[in-house]
């Protein structure tokens, strides 16, 4: 990680006009990712701590939004219980597009340790999910990384949504 | 032919059970070696018989029918000054005994002094509700019966409270798998996208670690992106997208450049 | 049969369009100033709370029935998640519920860590709690403040146990590792930073502030009858001006050799409950310090000796052949401790967290159930809330400082 830097001309991090529109929108979209708060268990504690002023989540130009019809993306944060289930695909449909899903912590990738009667198995059987997050609980610079593989993800989308071939595309 | 294996308790068990071994029990003290103790003892004696009585670490542990419940309860919050329910549930023993054992565990404050006051009762049975005595009781009833089944006379709202209301099955008891059973398994794919989903999503990954005949081809391309629906049966295919920057060092000539395969 | 992707609200068993003049709405399972996963259905008279019904269980996790398929030790990191902001207590509780279970002593210098990893996590609890609640009621540069030095109390257990937040940091009969060489002069410039920032910012941000002064006076007024006979414990019981702290009453580990206050708030209120998680903040910070001149009097012994239901020290294991036949017997079978019942309070920084194991001999638990203290202060708020008004309900459950991980289990 100490090796990382971001190139400048490659990456699309520059604020000048680019060539094509597609450089710009994806530029706008990637730099100011508003996520939902939905944070569910432990790892909400790491996603608030992500947010202090140690590990500043806001450089990324990150506000985080209470209501689904402002966020853009939406980092599930926790083990998701069946009861709750149902409300995680509600805020998800509820989200406007573009919207993409972050899946933070072992719970929320595979079910975690939980494996008992009353846990999701896994979010990407509720909501289709771009950037998977290991770890229990993952550090608040792993959230930081995966947003920034989120931001580089976002850059090579094409600004046309319809030619965007989402992932899990039987639960659109 | 599969070994036969009892469906009344699946809990898991200890795969090796030594045929000699006898288990200790943790001491138990008579209940005279304490005189505050043997003095509520007394009380309570006088007006709900008792059928067991001792003291475990330190807390007393009176065992009376499951009828005499309240009573039993409301003698020891006015007079001998219990001021607090600090919990209440149940355990099952459906399979050695086909009874539930009931225990509510009580603080008394000013002495310091914590009892349980436990009762059986049979399955399909009601047990009288104490939360006019202590409100405490009104959420620890209903999560006994959400996760047991034991009905409660009296209680003011008697509804699941940590399962969905439209559960079926009762978790806590011993016949229960941990897992779920089918009910539980399909739950959220029924409920949120019916069940014509069932086979677009399909059964739940209850062996993440699982390791199977293509095991040895597959490396973690962390970092790169597989598009959804690849064969990767012979290991996951080259992809040029790939979200992580990495180096290339050249050692003999000291220099570091960006790898700019995207 | 339900359509796909609905979005019109429905619940069961709710029906949202009344005649009558009062409002239902729905306080969701997700909302940021909900701590975590509650749902709370408010009946409104205007801005007045009518009725209140707390909606829990999106956070079970099925904690209890795990225990009855785990050995006693595979059990112990899931006790972390129970209350996730201050995991080494309940690792703890769960220690000495299984401890006084099989009645074996816990070595002096196991105590010594194990008190300060217990009054470490009692100020990351408190310190969270004053972030939460004045980020909900508003003020908001207090949560930069306050977890500013959460962050430093974090570096410590990370520097202990490799993990910041579900530590898993103690072992049933003792520590499973020394304390770094750094550890103690870190522990202590924690400690005066803690106290300074106390007594200085929170304080001056907060205390004598008008505008929190007069959010959380008579918000929150919960009688000492009440808050007995709904099973509150801990600050709440404290902050209604009863005086029971399991510390001091039913002393475990070193706390009968430690000279701390209890504080006890007499006012019903947030307000009191404020100033009282502040004090004691100030109090733990002076157990630490305590603590730091102990641990150099203690002789190196970190687990129990008790071959039958413990493992040797990893030297024996690797040098010595039985040591190792007992310690692969222990991971694989699991221990049997004997057969009997327990329950064990301790203080967590929530309330009491107590747990109660049955055992049948077996290396898997009968039964293991946690009283949780959030559990019964959600159980609480559908009396607290009731005639206040909307913008109180907000403070009142910052005040409860519920975590669900503990009400849901």
């Amino acid at each position: 990680m100490a090796q990382h830097q971001v190139n400048y001309a490659s990456s699309g991090g520059l604020p000048v006009a680019l060539t094509t529109v597609d450089h710009l929108v994806n530029w706008g979209r990637s730099n100011s990712l508003w996520p939902l708060t939905y944070g569910l268990a432990c790892c909400a504690i790491e996603m608030m701590a992500s947010g202090d002023s140690r590990y500043d989540f806001d450089r990324f130009g990150t506000i985080f939004r209470a209501s689904p019809r402002q966020a853009d993306v939406m980092i599930l944060a926790g083990t998701l219980s069946k009861k709750h289930a149902e409300f995680a695909r509600r805020l998800y449909d509820q989200m406007t597009e573009p919207k993409w899903v972050i899946s933070m912590g072992s719970c929320a990738n595979t079910g975690g340790m939980f494996n008992t009667y009353a846990t999701v198995q896994g979010v990407d059987r509720i909501v289709p999910v771009d950037i998977y997050l290991p770890g229990c609980a993952p550090r608040p610079e792993t959230l930081q990384y995966a947003m920034m593989m989120l931001q580089k993800k976002i850059r090579r989308e094409s600004a046309n949504m319809k030619k965007n071939k989402k992932q899990n595309l039987r639960l659109i | 032919m599969r070994k036969y294996r009892p469906k009344d308790n699946v809990q898991a068990k200890a795969y090796h059970t030594d045929r000699f071994y006898v288990v200790p029990t943790v001491p138990k003290e008579d209940v005279s070696t304490d005189k505050l103790f043997s003095k509520h003892l007394e009380t309570l004696k006088a007006k709900v018989d008792i059928q067991s009585a001792y003291i475990q670490i330190g807390q007393l542990r009176v065992e009376v029918n499951h009828k005499d419940n309240y009573k039993a309860i409301e003698i020891l919050k006015n007079e001998c000054g219990y001021e607090m329910l600090t919990e209440m549930s149940a355990v099952d023993y459906l399979a050695q005994e086909g009874k539930f054992e009931i225990f509510y565990q009580l603080l008394n404050l000013k002495e310091r002094k914590r009892m349980r006051v436990v009762c059986k009762i049979e399955q399909g049975l009601a047990i009288e509700s104490v939360v006019p005595l202590y409100k405490s009781a009104n959420f620890a009833e209903r999560e006994m019966f959400d996760m047991f089944g034991i009905k409660v006379n009296n209680h003011p709202l008697l509804k699941r409270i940590l399962m969905p209301d439209d559960w079926e099955g009762h978790p806590l008891l011993k016949r229960y798998p941990l897992q779920g059973d089918e009910f539980a398994q399909w739950y959220e794919v029924d409920k949120i996208f019916g069940k014509e989903a069932r086979d677009i999503i399909g059964p739940e990954n209850r062996d993440p670690a699982k390791i199977d005949r293509y095991d040895t081809k597959r490396f973690s391309r962390v970092g790169r992106e597989v598009p959804f629906g690849a064969d990767i049966s012979e290991g996951e295919p080259e992809t040029p997208i790939e979200y992580s920057e990495t180096f290339f060092v050249n050692y003999n000539a000291g220099t570091k450049q960006l790898d700019k395969r995207k | 049969m339900q359509e796909v992707n609905r979005l019109t609200p429905f619940f069961e068993n709710l029906n949202f369009e009344r005649e009558d003049n009062t409002m239902v709405i729905n306080f969701g399972p997700q909302h940021p100033s909900a701590h975590g996963q509650l749902r709370l259905i408010l009946e409104l008279d205007g801005e007045k709370v009518v009725k209140a019904y707390p909606d829990i269980g999106y956070l079970h996790r099925g904690i209890e029935k795990m225990a009855e398929n785990m050995t006693y030790n595979e059990f112990l990191p899931t006790t972390d998640r129970l209350d996730y902001i201050a995991s080494t207590s309940n690792n703890y509780a769960y220690a000495l519920a299984v401890e006084r279970l099989l009645g074996i002593e816990v070595p002096r210098r196991a105590k010594v860590i194990r008190t300060i990893l217990l009054e470490l996590n009692r100020v990351i609890s408190h310190l969270f709690f004053i972030a939460t609640h004045a980020l909900d009621v508003g003020a908001m540069s207090v949560f930069l403040y306050a977890f500013r030095e959460r962050e430093f109390a974090m570096d410590l257990m990370e520097d202990y146990c490799g993990a910041r937040l579900t530590h898993s940091a103690v072992r049933i009969g003792g520590v499973p590792l020394d304390l770094p060489d750094d550890f103690m002069i870190n522990l202590r410039e924690f400690c005066d930073n803690v106290d300074r920032e106390v007594k200085i910012t929170y304080n001056a941000l907060l205390e004598d502030n008008r505008i929190w002064r007069m959010r959380l006076e008579n918000v929150g007024v919960l009688s000492p009858e009440e808050a007995l006979s709904w099973g509150c414990t801990g600050p709440m019981l404290r902050g209604s001006g009863i005086a029971y702290d399991i510390r001091k009453e039913e002393p475990y580990e070193l706390y009968d050799e430690l000279d701390f206050n209890i504080p006890v708030a007499d006012t019903n209120d947030s307000y009191g409950r404020y100033r009282l998680y502040m004090a004691e903040i100030l109090e733990s910070t002076k157990i630490l310090r305590q603590l730091i001149v102990m641990y150099d009097e203690t002789e190196p012994q970190l687990m129990a000796h008790a071959p039958r239901y413990i493992s040797a020290p990893k030297e024996e294991i690797m040098t010595q052949n039985y040591a190792l036949m007992q310690h692969f017997v222990l991971v694989t079978q699991g221990m049997r401790p004997p057969k009997g019942e327990v329950y064990a309070p301790t203080e967590s920084p929530k309330g009491e967290l107590g747990f109660y194991i049955k055992s049948e001999g077996e290396p898997y638990a009968y039964r293991l159930k946690c009283r949780a203290p959030s559990f019964f202060h959600t159980g609480l708020l559908q009396e607290l809330l009731v005639g206040t008004y909307l913008a109180d309900v907000v403070t009142i459950i910052g005040s409860t400082n519920i975590v669900f991980g503990e009400v849901d289990r």
